[in-house]
C-alpha cells in the first residue's frame, strides 16, 4: 500500500480568512483566539470598570441618591459577575494560555483546536446576553454570589438569564480546561520533560485541574438553582424544605477554588516576565512547580471560610481555618522566590517590571490581610464588610489585573511586532498603582469600623473615606487612557520590535514576531532551560564588564 | 571598612521587628470595644496586624532594595547571576511561614475557645440541654411556644457557656428591620435594649431571605438564615449606642436595614424595662418602640 494523501494543511488552506478578518472568524490558530480573548474580556473589562464607576459614584454621598435601589443592586450583580467570569478568567487561562501553551510545549497548535474556537466563540453571546439582561427585563440583584433564597425572591427573568449565561461562560471555562491540560500533558514536543517546560505551564496545568474538578460543581449548583426559580422546586428554598446553606457549600466549593483559577495564572506570567527583565534564572524551579500543585490541592479544600457567620459547625470552623491559613506556606514560597530572582539581577525597571513588582507589593498586602480573614474570631467581625472587598480587589485587581498589564507590555511585541511605549506605560503604571491604592487601601478601615458591602448607603461618618476611594476609582479610570492610546498608536507606528526585544529564551521569543501561523518556519525549538540567564557564580561576563570590575573581583 | 553585611541585617531586622511591635501596639483601627469578646478580638488583631506589619514592611523593603540595588545601569548588557535556587534557603523560607500560621492558628483558636465559640464541640448536648432549660420560662407565653425544632448556636458565647441570668431576646429579621421581642415583658421593640453586663441570648429567625445580625462595636456577626433558626450569646460591656447592622445583602433596602442597640447602666435598663412592660401590655398592640 501505498501513501498518496495530500499534506492536510492544504485542505484547511483558503477556508480560513486571512488578515485582520481571521479574528472576527472562527480561527482554528491558537494565536488568534488568544488574541480574540484578549481583546474581548478587555472589552468587557471596561464595561465592568464603568458599572464600578456607577457603584463608586453612589457611594460618593452616605444616601442612595444616584442609581435607583434595584438598580443600584443590579449593577453591584453585574460587575461583579463581568469582571470574574468575562475579564479575569478569559484574559489569564483563554487569552495567555491559548497564546503561549503551544509555543512552551513546542507545539503548533492546542490538542483540540475546534474545542478552543468553541470555548472562545461561547463567551461573546453569554456576556452580551448577561448585559442585555438588564435592557431585557432587569438584570440579576443577588450579587454575583446569587444566594437563595434572595436569588428566588427577586425578579426572575434576570436572575435566570444571570444563570444561562453564567453556564454558558463555565462551559467555556471547561472546555478551555480540558484543552490546557491535554495540550500540556500530551502535546509537547518529543525530548522536552515536565520539569523542563516554563513555570506559566505548570500555572496553566494547576488552573485547568481545578476549572475541571470545580466548574462542574458550580454548573450543577446553578442548574438546581433555575429548577427552583422556574419549577419551584425546594432544592435551596428553606420555605420548601430546602436548605439555602447547602447552595453556600457548593457555590463555594467552586468559587473558592475560582479565585486560585484567577491568580494561578498569574503567578505563571509574574513567573516568566520577571527571569526576562531580571536577568536572572527563575529562583527555585522546583519549589515552584510543588507550591502551585499545594495550591491547586489545599485550595480544593478551603471553600467554607466564606460561611464563618453561616451557622457552620465549630470544627469546620476550626478545619478550614487551618486549611486556609496552611495556603499562605506555598503561596509564601512563591513570593520568596520571585524575591530571590530579583535579587543579584541586572532588573531592567520598565513598565512589565513595575507591573509585575507592583503585583508582588499587591499581593503580599492581599494575602496578609487574607490569613487574617481565615482565622474565625477575626473574620466574624469583618466577614462581609469593606474589608472583605479591600481584600478580594488587592487579590484579583492589585494581583491579577496587574499582571494581566505587565504582561501586555511584555508580550506586546510578539503579539503585534511593534513595541509599547515606555513613557505611555510608566504613566499608565503611576497613575493605575496610585488609583488603586486610594481606592482600596482605605476600605480595610471601613469594613473594620462598620460600613458593610453591597450597600447604597452608609453612616455619615464614612463619608471622606469613600469618596477618597472613588477619587481612587476615577485615577483608575483615567489611567486606562494612556494605555488605550498607547496600545492603539504601538500598534500602528510603534518601535519595530524583532523577533526577540527582550533577549528571552522561552520559545515564543524564538520565531519572528509575530509568529507564523505554525509557530515556526522549521522545526520547533527544544527549550530545555527555558531560564538559563545569567553567568554563574564566580565567572566573570565578559560582555559587561569593564576593567575595574576584573580587577576587584579577580582579587 | 565597610559594615559586616550580617550586622546590617540584623539590625534592619530589629527595627523591622519593634517597628511592627509598635504599630500593633499604638495604631487603632477599630471601633469601641463594647462587649466581653471585644477586648479579646482586638488583642488578636494586635498580634496579626504586628505580625502582617512586619511581613509586609520586610518584603516591599527587600523588594524597593532590590529594585534600587539590582537595577541596570544604562549601557549594561550583561546578566545576573546564575543561581537557580537554594534548598536549605528555599526549606528555611517553607519553614518560617509554616510556623507563623501554626502559631496564629493556634493562637486563634485560643481566642476563640476564650470567646466561647467551641462550647457545642466540647459537649453538644450539655449546650442543648442549658439552652432548652433557659428557653422554658418564656416559652409559656412566648408566641413562638410550639416551636420545638432545635435552635442552631451562633458560634461565640459568652465565657462560660449560657449562665443563669440571661436576658432571652427574640430577634425576627425581615425585609428590611430586626424586630426584637422581649419574652420577659412579652412587648416588641425596633432597637435592641441590653444591660451593661448581664448576658444576652439572641433567638433569631429570618422570615424572607437571608440577613446577618452584625454589631461592629461587639466584634459579632451572626447571619439569620430562613429555615434555620440561631442563637447567638454576647456580653455587652460599655453602655452607649451602638449600630445594628444587616451585613447580608438582603434586597433593594438592604443599606437601610439598620436599628441600634442601647446599652444602659444596670439600673436604666431596669427602669426602661419597666416601663415598657405592664404599661404597653395594657394600653399598646406590642409594637412600641422603648
Amino acid at each position: 500500500m501505498t501513501l498518496t494523501l495530500p499534506p492536510p494543511i492544504s485542505q484547511t488552506r483558503g477556508l480560513q480568512p486571512e488578515g485582520w478578518l481571521r479574528y472576527l472568524s472562527f480561527s482554528l490558530d491558537h494565536k488568534v483566539i488568544g488574541l480574540q480573548y484578549l481583546v474581548t474580556s478587555f472589552f468587557f473589562y471596561l464595561i465592568g470598570g464603568a458599572l464600578a464607576g456607577m457603584i463608586r459614584v453612589e457611594l460618593l454621598s452616605p444616601i442612595s441618591d444616584f442609581l435607583p435601589r434595584e438598580t443600584y443592586n443590579e449593577v453591584l450583580t453585574l460587575h461583579g459577575t463581568v469582571m470574574i467570569f468575562l475579564w479575569i478568567v478569559p484574559v489569564v487561562n483563554g487569552a495567555f494560555g491559548n497564546y503561549l501553551i503551544p509555543f512552551y510545549v513546542g507545539a503548533r497548535d492546542m490538542a483540540f483546536p475546534r474545542l478552543n474556537a468553541v470555548a472562545f466563540w461561547l463567551i461573546p453571546p453569554a456576556g452580551f446576553l448577561l448585559i442585555a439582561s438588564y435592557f431585557i427585563a432587569g438584570a440579576a440583584q443577588s450579587g454575583w454570589t446569587a444566594y437563595p433564597p434572595l436569588s428566588l425572591t427577586t425578579p426572575a427573568t434576570g436572575q435566570v438569564i444571570w444563570i444561562l449565561s453564567v453556564l454558558l461562560l463555565g462551559g467555556s471555562s471547561i472546555f478551555g480546561g480540558i484543552n490546557f491540560i491535554a495540550t500540556v500533558l500530551k502535546m509537547r514536543r518529543p525530548g522536552l520533560g515536565m520539569m523542563q517546560l516554563p513555570m506559566y505551564c505548570w500555572a496553566m496545568l494547576g488552573t485547568s485541574i481545578l476549572v475541571v474538578l470545580a466548574t462542574p460543581v458550580l454548573a450543577g449548583t446553578l442548574v438546581l438553582l433555575s429548577f427552583d426559580i422556574i419549577a419551584h422546586t425546594g432544592f435551596f428554598n428553606p420555605a420548601l424544605g430546602g436548605n439555602a446553606v447547602v447552595y453556600q457549600h457548593l457555590f463555594w466549593f467552586y468559587s473558592h477554588p475560582a479565585v486560585y483559577i484567577m491568580v494561578l495564572p498569574a503567578f505563571g506570567l509574574v513567573s516568566e516576565i520577571l527571569p526576562v527583565h531580571a536577568r536572572k534564572p527563575l529562583f527555585g524551579y522546583t519549589t515552584m512547580v510543588y507550591s502551585i500543585l499545594g495550591i491547586v490541592f489545599l485550595g480544593l479544600i478551603v471553600w467554607a471560610h466564606h460561611m464563618f457567620t453561616s451557622a457552620t459547625p465549630p470544627w469546620m470552623r476550626l478545619f478550614f481555618t487551618i486549611a486556609t491559613a496552611f495556603i499562605a506556606v506555598p503561596t509564601g514560597i512563591k513570593f520568596f522566590n520571585w524575591l530571590a530572582t530579583l535579587w543579584g539581577g541586572k532588573i531592567a525597571l520598565n513598565s512589565a517590571m513595575l507591573f509585575s513588582c507592583a503585583f508582588i507589593v499587591h499581593f503580599v498586602f492581599g494575602g496578609i490581610t487574607g490569613v487574617a480573614l481565615a482565622q474565625v474570631p477575626f473574620d466574624i467581625h469583618v466577614h462581609d464588610t469593606y474589608f472583605v472587598v479591600g481584600h478580594f480587589h488587592y487579590i484579583v485587581y492589585g494581583g491579577t489585573v496587574f499582571v494581566v498589564f505587565g504582561s501586555i507590555y511584555h508580550w506586546f511585541p510578539k503579539f503585534t511586532g511593534r513595541m509599547l511605549n515606555e513613557q505611555l506605560g510608566r504613566l499608565h503604571f503611576l497613575l493605575t498603582f496610585i488609583g488603586f491604592n486610594l481606592c482600596f487601601a482605605p476600605q480595610h478601615w471601613l469594613g473594620l469600623n462598620g460600613m458593610p458591602r453591597r450597600v447604597a448607603e452608609y453612616d455619615p461618618q464614612f463619608t471622606l473615606l469613600n469618596q477618597l476611594s472613588s477619587v481612587g476609582a476615577l485615577l483608575m479610570a483615567v489611567s486606562t487612557l494612556p494605555f488605550l492610546i498607547n496600545v492603539a498608536w504601538s500598534a500602528i507606528a510603534g518601535k519595530v520590535a524583532g523577533d526577540n526585544p527582550w533577549n528571552a529564551l522561552t520559545p515564543e521569543w524564538l520565531t519572528s514576531s509575530p509568529p507564523p501561523v505554525a509557530n515556526w518556519n522549521g522545526p520547533a525549538p527544544l527549550v530545555t532551560h527555558p531560564y538559563g540567564y545569567g553567568v554563574p557564580e564566580g565567572q566573570i561576563d565578559l560582555k559587561a564588564v569593564s576593567g575595574l570590575q576584573i580587577w576587584s573581583e579577580g582579587r | 571598612m565597610p559594615i559586616p553585611s550580617a550586622i546590617v541585617t540584623l539590625v534592619l531586622g530589629m527595627i523591622l521587628v519593634l517597628s511592627g511591635l509598635w504599630v500593633g501596639q499604638n495604631v487603632n483601627l477599630l471601633p469601641a470595644a463594647a462587649s466581653t469578646n471585644a477586648p479579646l478580638y482586638d488583642e488578636l488583631f494586635g498580634v496579626l496586624f504586628t505580625i502582617g506589619t512586619i511581613l509586609f514592611l520586610g518584603v516591599v523593603g527587600l523588594l524597593i532594595f532590590s529594585l534600587v540595588r539590582f537595577r541596570r545601569r544604562d549601557g549594561d548588557p550583561g546578566d545576573g547571576v546564575a543561581v537557580e535556587g537554594n534548598l536549605q534557603l528555599e526549606i528555611f523560607w517553607t519553614a518560617i511561614p509554616a510556623i507563623v500560621v501554626l502559631f496564629v492558628g493556634i493562637y486563634s483558636y485560643d481566642i476563640y475557645d476564650r470567646m466561647g465559640g467551641m462550647i457545642p464541640l466540647a459537649d453538644p448536648h450539655a449546650m442543648h440541654g442549658a439552652m432548652a432549660s433557659a428557653v422554658t420560662p418564656a416559652s409559656v407565653e412566648g408566641p413562638v411556644s410550639q416551636e420545638v425544632e432545635p435552635r442552631l448556636w451562633g458560634g461565640i458565647g459568652s465565657p462560660g457557656g449560657p449562665a443563669a441570668g440571661m436576658l432571652p431576646v427574640e430577634v425576627t429579621a425581615l425585609q428590611f428591620a430586626f424586630l426584637f421581642h422581649y419574652p420577659e415583658g412579652d412587648f416588641t421593640t425596633g432597637e435592641l435594649h441590653v444591660k451593661a453586663g448581664q448576658p444576652v441570648e439572641l433567638r433569631m429567625e429570618a422570615r424572607d431571605v437571608i440577613h446577618a445580625f452584625w454589631v461592629p462595636q461587639f466584634r459579632l456577626k451572626q447571619d439569620i438564615i430562613p429555615g434555620q433558626p440561631t442563637v447567638l450569646t454576647f456580653t455587652p460591656t460599655l453602655p452607649g449606642q451602638y449600630p445594628i447592622i444587616c451585613a447580608e445583602l438582603c434586597g433593594p433596602y438592604h443599606g437601610g436595614m439598620r436599628s441600634t442597640v442601647v446599652v444602659h447602666e444596670p439600673q436604666a435598663f431596669d427602669t426602661w424595662l419597666a416601663s415598657n412592660r405592664p404599661a404597653t401590655l395594657a394600653s399598646l398592640p406590642p409594637l412600641s418602640t422603648g
